[in-house]
């Protein structure tokens, strides 16, 4: 029984990870419907940003460059979201397929660059003090890291979800999503409210790459790691699905660390997939559907 | 009465398809065997493996529009079966591969011993990547998961038999891999004259390969699957079932990746997770798009040329190669999606139009991409 | 035995069919019958579910009540394919062909659709008598190589109706076949389903009160999701004032329903 509870925090602990990386992408990919391959790379902008920082106020100042990483990760992340969609993206609107390939380019460049610029090896980034070891609970460990990120994935989750639902940028972009040529009838520029979405789908993605730091070691394939589970939570959840995507980035996490208790670690991935396969018999939607009409 | 199925003769298009085909092959077993060194030959065996997969990528993206970015899963699939079975031959009456000794098993696994025999194993090569992808196909597109889902699905499932090949070291040869195969029905890998005959034994396999895809698109299935790239719900009120129509185009793909991969382990003589992966699987997916997605002709170019163009460049320059790839590849995708192929077929067209011997009527021109 | 489709009154019989949108009743206890052989009219306002019913009798929306019973067969629960296979066709409100291939190939894929998939594998060489034929009605004999991307608007309609041809259903739905058309492109049209309804039964969901009057036997109108006046005449319609006030009220003008 305990093992069994303490699964179940490992699984909510991965869930919140998958959840803090899948967030940026219900904005690009759900609300925008770009699959955006780099994502992944993003997310590796965001730990390199916490590295840089700390490189730069020293030893002394580890929680406030960490702290300040959050912010900056967000801007630094965004902006190259906001480049990437002005230069190539923009051009590629009504052909996924080739905006994943294009996307995919760039992320392999990205990685190089990163390569260039800090070394194939992995670079440490240092915890503050308040993050290293943790407490327990009912006998199990609850490490103060893991409980930080899943304190940031529900905060930057309801951040998302207050802008998306709650304000006047939200609402363009749901009309956008929703209905283009309306939209832009109506007088919202569309092109600018892409423009946002983007930036924040892809700063988020920098969000994650901090908080990433604080469970290993940075190194340029860092993003590819987490992307296409990433995506996963998405399909799973339902396109542009808030709610949806926390609840699929928990139950993939807990279907995750169950099956690596049961089985072994190497398994563990081929189960959820075919988790997934099999769940999308019965909802090839996702879990919140948006039913359409009409010859898609 | 007009009983009227009015012959039609082969068009200039055919006649030029004939002629290249008869042109590639003098090309490929004549010309490269004659004037290559044994090791560029190697290497050229190497490249016309991955052709195959291109073909089989040209089928199910370029005119079926399913980007398959999990190719690396059906290559390994191929791969291991034949490794198996050249493993188990080579461990002689020992009857345990080298790497089960060195981790201490002593018993061969079950799953393991049908790739004693070799008929089986050459079978398993291809069928066996062929009944995975038909399963698989028929449960994702049944439930009309289509365009960029599917396309990572295939993905995630690539990126997970990876991991379960690395996870299971003691039965798989973990992260190294089926290594040090030497022999192959016979032929010894080390011997420059052995290679030789395999180099033939996957050009000949192309050529097969290419003629069966040429058949499969030029037959009324193959307009059928055109269909469904650009309209599939339009197809099923044509009163055929989509899904089958994938599943074909999918499985076929599949089974070419696994020929593929059978050959690919005599020739290099090791097959490994890391030969597979995610990032191998979307560079059969760039080979293809360079050469042109739709042609199948440029499927082949695009696999040799960016291959020989890798090996040549990233021996030089190993991080400028990463960059020039990644560059060539969001070029050729956003700005000439018809790749090498679609150049070719304007260049064509601007000459016959001069020589004024071009008829009226559409160029050779598709649609830039289909997905649902 | 079976029965012989034309001994049966009714090719196509509705019964109190229900589709529920996320708690909106788009179609809510429709009845609907078709008879063999005539040519029926759907009509109603934007939103009276239409397009919807005819969508549930083709395999696209499942209702959530009702049956949809052709030719004596349940369709409820069939997939598309199957639905095609048992001799219904339809046409799109936005004339939908393939666009990469030949107008030739669009009309064989379409004459082909009882192919065996191992029969499909082979080449075609020629063209058949039903695509030759189908050619010759449509009047795209001239453009019969061209990718049928590059025809007008009219004509992918009117190929769009030979593939239907070539299939030579017993049922056909057309949803809103002549909008958005020109009045040249209209008469043209009409005569193409006037030739089609020659040999099959016709559900046909316009707009159009002048394509209506030439063309019907029957009319059932439909508003907010159900059955207003069934099995009408078009005078029956015209006279109606029931009619022509729930259009005004639509915002739709008079003249459309009295012209």
């Amino acid at each position: 029984m305990e093992a069994l509870l303490e699964q179940l925090v490992v699984g909510l602990s991965i869930g919140s990870i998958l959840l803090l990386v899948a967030l940026g992408l219900t904005f690009t990919f759900g609300q925008m419907g770009v699959i955006n391959m780099a994502h992944g790379e993003f997310i590796m902008a965001g730990a390199y940003t916490t590295y840089v920082l700390q490189e730069l106020l020293g030893a002394e100042n580890i929680t406030a460059a960490f702290l300040l990483s959050l912010p900056i990760a967000l801007v630094v992340a965004g902006l190259m979201g906001l480049l990437l969609e002005a230069t190539l993206i923009k051009r590629l609107y009504g052909r996924p397929l080739d905006t994943l390939l294009v996307t995919w380019g760039v992320a392999l460049i990205l990685q190089q660059v990163a390569r260039d610029v800090f070394g194939a090896q992995n670079v440490a980034v240092a915890s503050p003090a308040w993050l290293d070891g943790g407490t327990e609970l009912f006998g199990i460990d609850l490490p103060y890291n893991r409980l930080f990120i899943f304190a940031l994935a529900m905060a930057v989750t309801v951040a998302a979800w207050v802008v998306v639902g709650k304000l006047k940028q939200g609402r363009r972009m749901r009309a956008v999503m929703q209905n283009r040529q309306l939209a832009a009838a109506s007088g919202i520029g569309t092109a600018s409210v892409d423009r946002r979405t983007f930036f924040l789908g892809s700063g988020l993605a920098g969000i994650a790459g901090v908080a990433l730091t604080q469970l290993g070691s940075v190194g340029p394939a860092l993003g590819t790691y987490y992307i296409i589970d990433a995506f996963l939570v998405v399909i799973v959840g339902g396109l542009g699905q808030l709610r949806g995507a926390v609840i699929a980035a928990f139950s993939l996490g807990i279907i995750n660390s169950l099956s690596e208790y049961w089985t072994q670690a190497s398994l563990a991935k081929v189960i959820v997939f075919v988790c997934i396969i099999v769940f999308l018999q019965f909802r090839p939607q996702g879990i919140f559907a948006t039913e359409s009409r009409g010859l898609a | 009465m007009a009983t009227a199925m009015k012959a039609l003769g082969p068009t200039r298009e055919q006649l030029l398809a004939r002629v290249g085909f008869a042109v590639s092959a003098l090309l490929l077993l004549v010309v490269a065997p004659a004037f290559l060194s044994d090791f560029r030959l190697g290497l050229l065996a190497k490249f016309l493996c991955f052709a195959i997969i291109a073909v089989g990528i040209a089928i199910a993206w370029g005119n079926g529009g399913m980007l398959v970015l999990g190719q690396g899963l059906f290559f390994g699939l191929g791969g291991y079966c034949m490794a198996m079975y050249l493993k188990l031959a080579e461990a002689g009456s020992v009857g345990l591969p080298d790497f089960m000794v060195w981790s201490g098993r002593e018993t061969l696994p079950a799953f393991w011993k049908p790739f004693e025999h070799a008929w089986f194993a050459v079978g398993a090569a291809v069928i066996v990547p062929v009944i995975f992808a038909a399963l698989l196909g028929t449960l994702i597109f049944r439930s009309r998961v289509r365009g960029p889902y599917f396309a990572i699905l295939t993905q995630a499932l690539a990126a997970a038999f990876v991991i379960l090949l690395v996870g299971q070291q003691a039965i798989t040869g973990g992260t190294n891999g089926l290594t040090n195969i030497t022999t192959f029905f016979g032929l010894d890998l080390a011997d420059p004259g052995d290679q030789r005959v395999l180099y033939f034994l996957a050009a000949i396999s192309l050529g097969v390969v290419y003629l069966i895809a040429r058949q499969l698109l030029n037959s009324r299935y193959g307009k059928l699957l055109i269909a469904v790239r650009d309209a599939e719900d339009r197809v099923r009120f044509l009163g055929y079932s989509a899904t089958r129509v994938k599943v074909i185009a999918f499985a076929t793909a599949a089974g070419m990746a696994g020929l593929a991969g059978a050959l690919f382990v005599p020739i290099v003589g090791i097959i490994s997770p890391a030969m597979l992966g995610i990032v191998p699987s979307i560079e059969m997916v760039v080979w293809v798009a360079v050469g042109g997605r739709a042609s199948l002709a440029g499927a082949i170019a695009g696999a040799i040329a960016v291959n020989w163009a890798k090996s040549s460049l990233s021996e030089e320059f190993p991080s400028g190669w990463l960059y020039f790839q990644g560059a060539l590849f969001i070029a050729v995708v956003a700005f000439a999606p018809m790749g090498i192929a679609g150049a070719v077929a304007w260049a064509r067209d601007r000459i016959l139009e001069r020589t004024g011997r071009k008829q009226p009527g559409p160029t050779t021109t598709a649609t830039a991409e289909g997905t649902s | 035995m079976t029965t012989e489709p034309w001994l049966i009154d009714e090719l196509l019989k509705i019964r109190g069919l229900e589709v529920d949108f996320d708690g909106f009743k788009a179609v809510d206890g429709v009845d609907v019958d078709v008879k063999v052989g005539e040519v029926h009219f759907l009509i109603g306002p934007n939103g009276a579910g239409k397009t919807t019913v005819i969508d549930c009798i083709t395999g696209m929306t499942k209702p959530t009540g009702g049956s949809v019973l052709f030719d004596e067969t349940e369709l409820r629960g069939k997939k598309e394919n199957e639905i095609v296979k048992l001799g219904v066709g339809r046409t799109f409100q936005t004339a939908s062909v393939f666009e990469a291939l030949t107008v030739e190939d669009n009309l064989d894929l379409a004459a082909s659709f009882r192919m065996s998939t191992l029969k499909l594998l082979r080449r075609r060489r020629g063209t058949s008598e039903t695509v030759t034929k189908a050619l010759e009605s449509t009047g795209l004999e001239d453009v019969r190589a061209k990718p049928a991307g590059t025809l007008s608007h009219g004509q992918k309609q009117w190929l769009e109706i030979g593939m239907l041809l070539c299939q030579d259903p017993k049922l056909l739905l057309l949803d809103e076949p002549v909008a958005g058309m020109s009045p040249e492109e209209r008469t043209r049209t009409g005569e193409l389903i006037r030739l089609v309804a020659e040999s099959c039964t016709v559900l046909c969901v316009e707009h159009d009160m002048d394509f209506l009057r030439r063309f019907a036997d029957r009319v059932t109108v439909m508003d907010e999701g159900k059955v207003i006046k069934a099995n009408a005449t078009v005078a029956e319609v015209q006279a109606d004032e029931r009619i022509q006030e729930i259009y005004i009220g639509k915002g739709r003008g008079i003249e459309e329903v009295s012209a």
